[in-house]
């Protein structure tokens, strides 16, 4: 299992090869990459804050919640962190399961809680100035569908 | 004198991300930061703001030594 905050760009390409690579139990992987949106021309720049350590340990609670109950042989949750500009990248989860449901369950699963229970603040740079933002109502609903 | 951490909108509120204050408990620690920046102590109790102490939350009041961090988590947005 890897939970990781990055500084940098990241390819998600390359991570799902890596994450794939010397599998021969698992039948299914399913990924999700989120990606900063330009909100035609009102963000331009997304900033992304977490709590060092604190942040890693919450969302590994989480992924062993994940692992148990949808019976995940493995994870990889990649977040970033800083400044991040229109079409970049933000997260980045893949699962391994022996079948595609549950991949694509526990990563549905992992995103509901990431939007608006991880410890990250995102503040939104643009031309109107600077915002916070805050997970919506729907962000809520989507989590709730898990309790 | 425990170490203080703001996140996210408190961090911008306050104009400082860290501090070191001398509190006792969280309860004081709140009450002595509001009498400095009223603005700031009524956000701290504000609607969604967690507190953790050493990295783990807490609810409610809780004792502080002078190595603890304590850290004002406001709403919280990922992805």
């Amino acid at each position: 299992m890897t939970i990781r905050l990055a500084e940098a760009p990241f390819d998600p390409g390359a991570l799902l090869s890596d994450f794939t690579r010397g599998r021969t139990e698992t039948g299914a992987v399913a990924t999700f990459t989120g990606i900063a949106r330009a909100e035609r021309g009102e963000t331009a720049v997304l900033e992304l804050e977490a709590y060092p350590g604190f942040t890693e340990a919450e969302i590994g609670k989480i992924a062993d919640q994940a692992r148990e109950r949808f019976g995940l042989h493995d994870l990889m949750i990649l977040h970033r962190v800083g400044r991040i500009g229109p079409g970049e990248p933000i997260v980045f989860v893949a699962t391994a399961a022996g079948h595609r449901r549950a991949a694509f369950e526990a990563c549905d699963f992992l995103m509901d809680y990431l939007k608006s229970r991880a410890p990250f603040w995102k503040k939104e740079h643009g031309p109107a100035g600077e915002r916070w933002i805050e997970p919506t109502a729907q962000d809520h609903a989507d989590r709730d569908r898990w309790s | 004198m425990a170490r203080v951490l703001l996140f996210g909108p408190l961090r911008d509120l306050a104009g400082w991300r860290a501090r070191d204050v001398e509190a006792g408990s969280i309860s004081a620690l709140r009450a002595l930061l509001a009498g400095e920046d009223a603005a700031l102590g009524e956000a701290l109790v504000g609607p969604g703001v967690q507190v953790a102490v050493d990295q783990a939350l807490v609810r409610g009041d809780a004792a502080l030594s002078t190595r603890s961090e304590v850290a004002f988590l406001p709403p919280m947005s990922g992805g």
